[in-house]
Parts: C-alpha cells; structure tokens; sequence
C-alpha cells in the first residue's frame, strides 16, 4: 500500500513539475557534425531559460525523410540549406524562420602526425581507405566530393572511398584505424590537436551554409521559438565559432 | 523498367553472394558444433550453446563495435589482412563473411542441433552393432534422418544474411560491389529521398521473405508427416 501511495505521488509529481516551473520542453533534430556545438548550446539554454532541447542527432537527410513523415521535431539544425528550404516549400516549416546558423569547415585528417600534409596527401593517396560521409545524405560527403573532384583527384580516389552513414561515422572509421585518412568536419577535431589536419580551402567545395528552421510543429511552442532566438544570440554564436564554424556573414 | 539499375543488380548480386558464402561456411563449422551440442553432457555444453545463441539477442550495435575494433589495424583482422598486404578487414567482402558467420550462427546451429537430439541415441548404436565405423555411420545414418533439421537451418542463416543490417551499416563503408548490400542500398535510397528504388527491393524484401517463410512451414509439415 505504501508503495502505490508514493508510485501515485511520483506519478501526480511528474505531471506537476513542468507546470510549476513554467519550463517547457522542444525536440531539435540536429546533423551529427553538430554534435558537440548543440550539446553546450542546449545546456546553456537550459541555464539561461529554464527551457530543455531534447536533441537528437543524424544525417540530415535522414532527418528530412523522418519530418516529411511527421517525426516529431520542432526544430531542425540540418548540415546544408537545400533541407530547410524544401520543407518550406513543402509547408512543414515556418517561412521566415530560417536562417543559417553556421558555415561548416571540412578537413582532412588522419589520426597519425604527419600523415595529412595538404592536397598533396590526397595526390599521393599512399593510403589504402579514405572515409566520407555518405554524399547523397550528408552535405560535408558531397563537399568532400566536389573538393576532390575540384582537385581532379575523384577518379582516382574513388576505389579507396569509404562511406560512414553520417559525419559521426566516417570520423569513426579514422578513429579506429580502420581508415588511415578521411574528411570530416573541422567541429568534429575541436579540443584535440592530436593526428595531423589539412582545412580544406573553401574555393574547392562550395560553403557549407547550415540551415535551423522552426517546424511547423513547434510554431505554437514556447521552447521551440525560444531555441531558435537563442541560436541567433551571441552566446550561441560564440559556441559556435569556438567549435571552428564561421558565422554568416564574416567569412 | 527504368527503376532497376546496375547499382541494383550490384546490391543484388552481392547481397546473394554474401548470404550463400556464409550459410555454405556456416554448415561446415556449424554441423560438428550442433553435432557436439546435441550429444555432449558436460556441465560447459549450455554455456558454448548459449554463447552461440548470443547474438539472438544482443543489438547489432554490440557486434558491430566490437567487429571495428578487432577486425581493424589493431585486431586480430588487421594481422591477417596484412598477410595480403591489408590493412583491415573492415570494408571488404570477407569482413562481412566474418560478420555474418557470427551472427547468423544461432539460426543455423540451433535448427540442426535440434534434428541431431531428436534422432536420439539409438540409430547410431544401431549401426555400430553392424560394425558401421563413426565417421560412416554419421554420414549415411545421421545426416540423411536430420536432413529437415540441416535444411531449415540453411534456409534460415540465408534469409537471416540477407536481413542482416545494423552490422553491415556499421563495418561495411557502403561500398558498391564489395559491401553495399541490399538493406544498406535501401537505407540509402530513403534517406537520399529516392523513393521509388526505395519501394521496388523493399517490396522485393517482403516477397523474399514471405517464400523463406512459406518454404520453413512447409520443410515442416512434409518432415512431420514424413516422422508419423
């Protein structure tokens, strides 16, 4: 008996709590290359708002799949601005909402030092694996082809390409040795100089412009609203830029 | 039909390939294994059984992880792709061969173990009476009478290969024509929104596994009438 009174007191609690604190709750769909720079996002717009971002991450056209079929996000963070756009136009996102929270930076790395030493790593291709993310779903997979097709290097390269679902897995498959080298994103190597690293110029592949928009699904919450007028703010846009993303505008 | 691409019938080929490499290996390694499972009393029996059936219920994921790691530069896999000149046997044919033995394994051990435990002692006896050495005996007597039990367990470890995903996805790199198998190729097309390829091999998956289904029910039934 005493058991059901407090489940029934714990239960009643978990319908209280919200309420009592006026703090509500939105679900974000972010691109996996955004990760780490959503994560200290959300915490400090916990801090500051009360408000939680439930995150999940992915490919974004994984997640543009998932919302066209009514996956509960209300608010999506997508690695490119073709998603967004679409969504839009397909009448599933608020129009005026989007903007481009970052401009992603792509780089080739390789775990070992002195083993990426500028596109002449790439010419030489003295390696057996080189890992991208899967172009036709992630936009730094297609960066990365247009960067060694700019290169005049994709042909050759081509049989040594291996393909990581999202950016999370073609950094995996470098970080377990199973690739020596691969191109990933520069937010991805923040905090460590440990391997060696080429940036990527960004006159061979176009600029990873990466796109929020508030889902229709999240127009009427006050979360959902909130998390995007924080990505515009300059404590958000600090966490961004020291996670290597350039801001729109200033690159 | 303009769906249908050589990238399909390469996911195809392969996908075909990969499952008949790994039920052909896993009736080699698996029938002594059932074999030993069926007839051992020793106390380690169930743990080697339960080992075997492990992936049954672990998530792909587990395997996958640990099958990056050891088949990499710095696993086991790494030391015998170097004996080739590899590197890691991540990402190639044999690496998934490796993958789906493993996890394939329980659904043909435990079909065959079962067939060899309801035979029973006694025709094997029988032949040993008649001067049958073990060897002979265990071709012409045990194998012919767990024939269903062998079938099954084939027909499963196929369609199960052919299923497989998580593990793929994750050791595999998508590569065209080495690891790209079908459930990765259809992953791909949803989430690149091609919607169309996408429908044409799921479909195609859902008719291949209704026949797997069909066939198991009816190896059933015929060795059922077969034993009364």
């Amino acid at each position: 008996m005493k058991f059901i009174r407090s489940l029934a007191i714990g239960i009643g609690l978990i319908f209280i709590a919200p309420g009592a604190a006026k703090a509500a709750q939105t679900n974000v769909a972010v691109a996996a290359n955004f990760t780490e720079a959503a994560k200290e996002i959300a915490a400090a717009f916990r801090q500051k708002t009360g408000h939680e971002a439930v995150l999940s991450f992915g490919a974004s056209g994984q997640f543009y799949t998932q919302i066209t079929q009514g996956a509960p996000f209300q608010v999506f963070l997508s690695a490119d601005d073709s998603r967004p756009k679409k969504l839009v136009e397909d009448g599933l996102a608020v129009p005026g909402s989007r903007f481009t929270y970052a401009i992603g930076k792509l780089v080739l790395w390789s775990k070992s030092p002195g083993v990426v030493n500028g596109e002449e790593t790439l010419k030489a291709a003295s390696f057996a694996k080189l890992s991208i993310c899967n172009p036709a779903a992630a936009p730094y997979g297609a960066a990365a082809v247009e960067a060694m097709k700019a290169l005049k290097l994709y042909e050759a390269l081509q049989p040594k390409l291996v393909e990581g679902a999202t950016i999370t897995q073609a950094y995996q498959f470098v970080e377990t040795g199973n690739a020596e080298v691969g191109f990933v994103a520069l937010s991805q190597l923040t905090g460590s100089d440990a391997g060696s690293r080429w940036v990527v110029p960004q006159d061979l592949y176009n600029p990873i412009r990466q796109d929020a928009v508030l889902l229709k699904s999240g127009a009427g919450n006050d979360a959902a609203s909130a998390f995007i007028g924080f990505l515009h703010g300059p404590e958000a846009r600090a966490i961004i830029e020291k996670y290597g993303y350039v801001l729109d505008g200033q690159s | 039909m303009d769906v249908w691409s050589a990238e399909i019938s390469q996911a195809v080929t392969l996908t075909l390939a990969l499952a008949a490499v790994t039920t052909a290996t896993l009736l080699v390694i698996g029938t002594p294994l059932a074999w030993w499972l069926a007839r051992s009393r020793g106390w380690w029996t169930e743990i080697v059984a339960s080992v075997v059936a492990l992936p049954l219920v672990l998530p792909p994921t587990v395997l996958g992880f640990y099958l990056l790691v050891l088949l990499g530069p710095d696993g086991p896999g790494g030391r015998i792709a170097s004996l080739w000149g590899g590197r890691t046997l991540a990402f190639t044919f044999e690496g998934l061969v490796i993958g789906s033995v493993v996890y394939s394994m329980p659904f043909v051990v435990q079909p065959i173990r079962n067939a060899f435990t309801a035979m029973g002692e006694r025709p094997l006896e029988v032949a040993a009476t008649l001067r049958a050495s073990p060897w002979h005996a265990f071709w012409t007597i045990a194998v012919p009478l767990a024939r269903s039990g062998l079938l099954t367990g084939a027909v499963l470890g196929f369609a199960h290969t052919v299923g497989e995903f998580g593990l793929v996805l994750m050791i595999g790199g998508n590569i065209p024509g080495r690891t790209k198998v079908l459930s990765v190729a259809i992953f791909d097309y949803v989430e690149a929104s091609r919607w169309r390829e996408a429908s044409l091999l799921a479909g195609g998956m859902v008719i291949f596994a209704f026949a797997v289904i069909l066939t198991m029910t009816l190896i059933d039934r015929r060795s059922a009438r077969a034993a009364s």
